[in-house]
């Protein structure tokens, strides 16, 4: 499985440097080997989730209570989060960390990844989630530490969007 | 049983915990009893109450959390037994109240009036500490060796369809957004 595992590095120790101690996850291929070393990190609490939604709930509860927390999700998870991201973190000013597969985009050779892929950046825009496509490695600390700054501050949601060029080595 | 007498009865035991509670009836009855900077009332999110309590569970192991569920809010998110019963946090009481009805909304009946068990899908979700109580003194019982404990508990409360004549709460989401968090930070500061 040609996911990149140096590039997962990059992005999990950008994680560990923005001091996320829960992720909540649901697997998918461009993320595996993020959730293994979240699994992996006896400093991190890994929450395996049966249905994104869920996650919306697990990070708000988690910044109510102080802790840092991240979404690993796919973009099709994302949709399937629509609602809490609106009636829990919209309505209530919860910052979501969120690192989103941008699966379906340019490349993609799966078809039924394709709406998906073409729904993800629209509907992002039109819940006013501002969004970082992550491409290079270089950019990978800065930037995640820049979304979190960002969605703590605003105490919105922030979108970093999981590129093929970075999670993918074919 | 009234869910405004069954939440009488546990206010005692549950007014020092961490509460969050699902929107409507559940939430104002709640209020009306008195309300704690330590309670978070989900005024929308339906399903969600419970993936919130173990969001704060996880996260503040050392804190008791209660989450104060209902039917029709569970079933929009099955999938968080599951997600519960896997980590069993020890320090969570998920206590759901069944009134067979989405009261706050109409009162249509849910699938718990044509025989979903949710106590069953709680046990077999693999939730160790399972109960369905019909009478005060059950839940009394229950939710004080829940909460004297240190196992994940879910408790399934059979209430009557009946809701408060009035669900003003006066309290706005964000004004319980933020009080809910600086009441948390204080609760840790003296556990520290």
């Amino acid at each position: 499985m040609p996911v990149s595992v140096t590039n997962s590095r990059l992005i999990y120790d950008a994680l560990k440097s923005c001091d996320i101690k829960i992720i909540s996850a649901l697997p998918e291929t461009w993320l595996v080997h993020l959730i293994r070393m979240a699994d992996e990190d006896p400093d991190v609490t890994l929450v395996r989730l049966a249905k994104e939604e869920e996650g919306i709930g697990i990070s708000a509860g988690a910044h109510l209570a102080g802790v840092n927390s991240a979404l690993l999700m796919q973009n099709h998870g994302f949709l399937a989060a629509i609602n809490p991201i609106v009636s829990l973190a919209l309505l209530y000013k919860i910052p979501l960390l969120m690192l989103i597969s941008y699966r379906g985009h340019f490349g993609e050779k799966d078809p039924w990844q394709t709406q998906g892929g073409l729904a993800t950046e629209p509907i992002l825009r039109a819940l006013n989630i501002p969004i970082w496509h992550l491409t290079t490695p270089a950019d990978v600390q800065r930037r995640i530490k820049d979304a979190q700054t960002l969605a703590h501050a605003s105490l919105h949601p922030v979108a970093v969007l999981l590129s093929r060029e970075l999670m993918w080595e074919d | 049983m009234l869910r405004t007498d069954a939440l009488a009865a546990i206010y005692p035991d549950i007014e020092d915990k961490i509460v969050v509670t699902i929107m409507g009836a559940v939430a104002a009855e709640l209020y009306m009893l008195g309300h704690k900077e330590h309670f978070f009332y989900l005024e929308h999110a339906m399903g969600l109450a419970s993936s919130m309590g173990l969001g704060i569970a996880l996260a503040l192991p050392e804190q008791k959390v209660v989450v104060l569920d209902g039917d029709g809010s569970l079933l929009m998110n099955l999938g968080t037994l599951s997600t519960m019963a896997r980590y069993k946090p020890g320090n969570l009481l998920h206590l759901v109240f069944d009134n067979e009805s989405l009261l706050s909304v109409g009162g249509f009946p849910t699938a718990t009036s044509t025989g979903t068990d949710l106590a069953g899908v709680a046990r077999a979700s693999g939730v160790p500490s399972v109960m369905e109580v019909r009478t005060l003194e059950q839940l009394k019982e229950g939710v004080r060796h829940a909460l004297a404990g240190e196992t994940l508990t879910t408790i399934v409360a059979k209430v009557e369809a009946i809701g408060p004549k009035s669900f003003h709460m006066d309290l706005g989401l964000l004004e319980n957004r933020f009080q809910f968090k600086r009441a948390l930070e204080r609760l840790q500061q003296k556990k520290d």
